[in-house]
């Protein structure tokens, strides 16, 4: 039997985490299909069925789809579920969300935030915020999967993939979408980003951080930050790397004025480069960079910034 | 009406984790054990809500071992009302977890279940939304307010790309994010007073319940060490090093 993976969207673009979702698919043997469920969203199916190693993709388009509420996403799922072995999500906020409910009301475990497919019916996962990796096994029968994405590679857009509708399987109606306050930014998404620049507590306040988007703009990067800096109320939840926020592992990782917590380094520490800002020599970020500068973050962020210019970013 | 919040037993957050040296899990001896931070915060969110008015008993519900009570003990001096001990000896997993939490649900009739969204242990992050769908209750998971209406709750959640609002009929299951509330610290007269309220103990076969794992452990690793790298003196060497050598700008 088949492999589902549900997409990530938002109704207009496919994320690049289904892409990802899609190659951790594709490790099963299995063929793999893709559900797009949304509103409106034909854009998103079309870039799925592009997706090398997948199969077919199903579309679910329907108002009550244009949110991925929890509730309706179950039934959908499950309206499809007799078909195939094993479905994945990756392990965004929409799919750590939905998943649960899909695996309980099959009677089986989920398997959560996979990193790697040791074999069909094993895989490893972290535990303790990384600190240790667990390699399970599952029991014959069907596997309900999350998907750490940045275990793996995003699938390319060589396929050509059929696209069938699917029926909607309704509305609950016990819960229902108020409304949404989304950070707007020209920028990369931080879980796909190719840089990273994140601030920690050392930046002091949420002004301070302009400092970062000065070198963001200038290498294309994403603008991240530590739970302390969040807490802090300096920036958004949304902008937290760590353990409870975003896992990420770009190209390049620059931790400014961040002492390096075990949550953090959870968030981040699989990053191809890391460089590291901070003026106590002992912060245990110190610990994990490949390049680190013992400096004061307000006189070496400006130098920084200056040299880049110099050199034509 | 009355508010259930389940609390874990784990390794405090404070703690080294070490793996065993046999690969067959991490070493549980010679640590502190504490609540799980997200479950802190859901005893106080359902604590609050009480001291509003808005429920009027909250129960604290630990599945584990015998020393589990010391984390239900922990929630009653932080302001619970009385606590459920489910004996289990060794690893539980969330489905099984649901499963008790769904039949303790029936028993007690709550209108609402506030658990933490993910036990820093597992990290699994499944528990509530099992809970929810076995009881075909509405979820607000990763919650950053709570507001609570008329047989109804609106809730602000932490998503990926900022915050989203939802409205659950109650009964419902909502999972705690970081920044809820800051959960207060237990009084030495609350902690005596604790000690004082009921718990009552119970095994998984009085809700017929099998907690036989059905994921099978095959080994716990350590995971690959970063090297530390090397310090540079200026700003410009940094860049330097990271167009040149490292190639990555």
């Amino acid at each position: 039997m088949a492999s589902l993976v549900i997409a990530e969207h938002d109704n207009r673009n496919l994320k690049d985490a289904t892409a990802k979702t899609v190659a951790a698919a594709t490790q099963l043997g299995a063929p793999v299909h893709v559900l797009v469920a949304g509103n409106d969203c034909g854009g998103v199916a079309e870039a799925a069925s592009k997706l090398a190693g997948v199969e077919k993709v199903l579309v679910a388009d329907d108002a009550i789809y244009a949110r991925m509420v929890a509730e309706t996403m179950e039934a959908l799922i499950l309206s499809l579920a007799g078909s195939y072995d094993a479905i994945l999500a990756p392990a965004t906020t929409n799919g750590k969300n939905y998943m649960p409910r899909v695996a309980a009301k099959l009677d089986v475990p989920q398997i959560s935030e996979i990193l790697a497919v040791v074999s069909p019916d094993t895989f490893n996962r972290p535990i303790y915020a990384g600190n240790a990796i667990q390699t399970v096994q599952a029991a014959p029968g069907k596997k309900i999967i999350t998907v750490r994405t940045t275990g793996f590679k995003a699938a390319e857009g060589a396929g050509s993939a059929q696209i069938e509708k699917v029926a909607a399987a309704g509305d609950t109606g016990i819960s229902k979408f108020v409304g949404e306050e989304l950070s707007k930014s020209e920028r990369p998404e931080l879980t796909s980003a190719k840089i990273i620049i994140s601030g920690g507590r050392g930046m002091q306040s949420g002004d301070n951080f302009h400092l970062l988007d000065k070198i963001a703009d200038k290498l294309h990067a994403a603008v991240g930050a530590s739970r302390a800096a969040v807490d802090a109320g300096f920036v958004p939840n949304d902008y937290q790397v760590g353990q409870t926020g975003k896992v990420v592992a770009p190209e390049l990782y620059i931790a400014v004025g961040i002492s390096g917590a075990i949550q953090h380094l959870a968030g981040m520490k699989d990053s191809k480069v890391i460089a590291a800002v901070n003026k106590d020599e002992e912060a245990p970020i110190f610990q994990v960079a490949d390049y680190g500068l013992v400096a004061d973050l307000f006189k070496a962020i400006p130098e920084m910034e200056e040299e880049l210019t110099r050199l034509g970013y | 009406m009355k508010v259930i919040v389940p609390v874990k037993r784990v390794i405090d957050y404070n703690d080294k984790v070490r793996v065993k040296a046999d690969q067959v899990g991490v070493d549980l001896a010679n640590v502190k054990m504490s609540m799980n931070p997200f479950d802190e915060i859901g005893v106080e969110e359902a604590v609050r809500l009480r001291e509003k008015g808005k429920a009027t008993e909250v129960i604290a519900v630990s599945i584990g071992p015998q020393q589990a009570q010391e984390t239900i003990r922990t929630a009653l001096a932080m302001g619970a009302d009385r606590g459920i001990l489910v004996k289990v000896d060794g690893d539980v997993e969330p489905l099984a977890v649901a499963k008790i939490l769904k039949a303790i649900c029936e028993a007690e009739q709550p209108g609402l279940v506030i658990l933490g969204k993910q036990a820093i242990d597992d990290d699994s992050n499944q528990t509530g939304q099992m809970l929810a769908a076995l009881l075909g209750w509405p979820q607000a998971t990763f919650a950053h307010t709570l507001e609570m209406g008329d047989g109804s709750a609106k809730v602000e959640r932490e998503i990926d790309g900022g915050l989203q609002t939802v409205e659950i009929k109650l009964p419902a299951i909502v999972t705690t994010d970081l920044r809820l509330n800051e959960p207060r610290y237990a009084s030495l007269p609350n902690i005596m007073k604790a000690k004082k309220k009921p718990i009552d103990e119970k095994s998984p076969a009085d809700y017929g319940v099998d907690v036989a794992p059905r994921l099978k452990v095959l080994k716990v690793a350590e995971p690959p060490k970063r090297q530390a790298g090397v310090k540079v003196k200026t700003a410009a060497e940094l860049i330097d090093k990271l167009k040149n050598e490292a190639g990555v700008i």
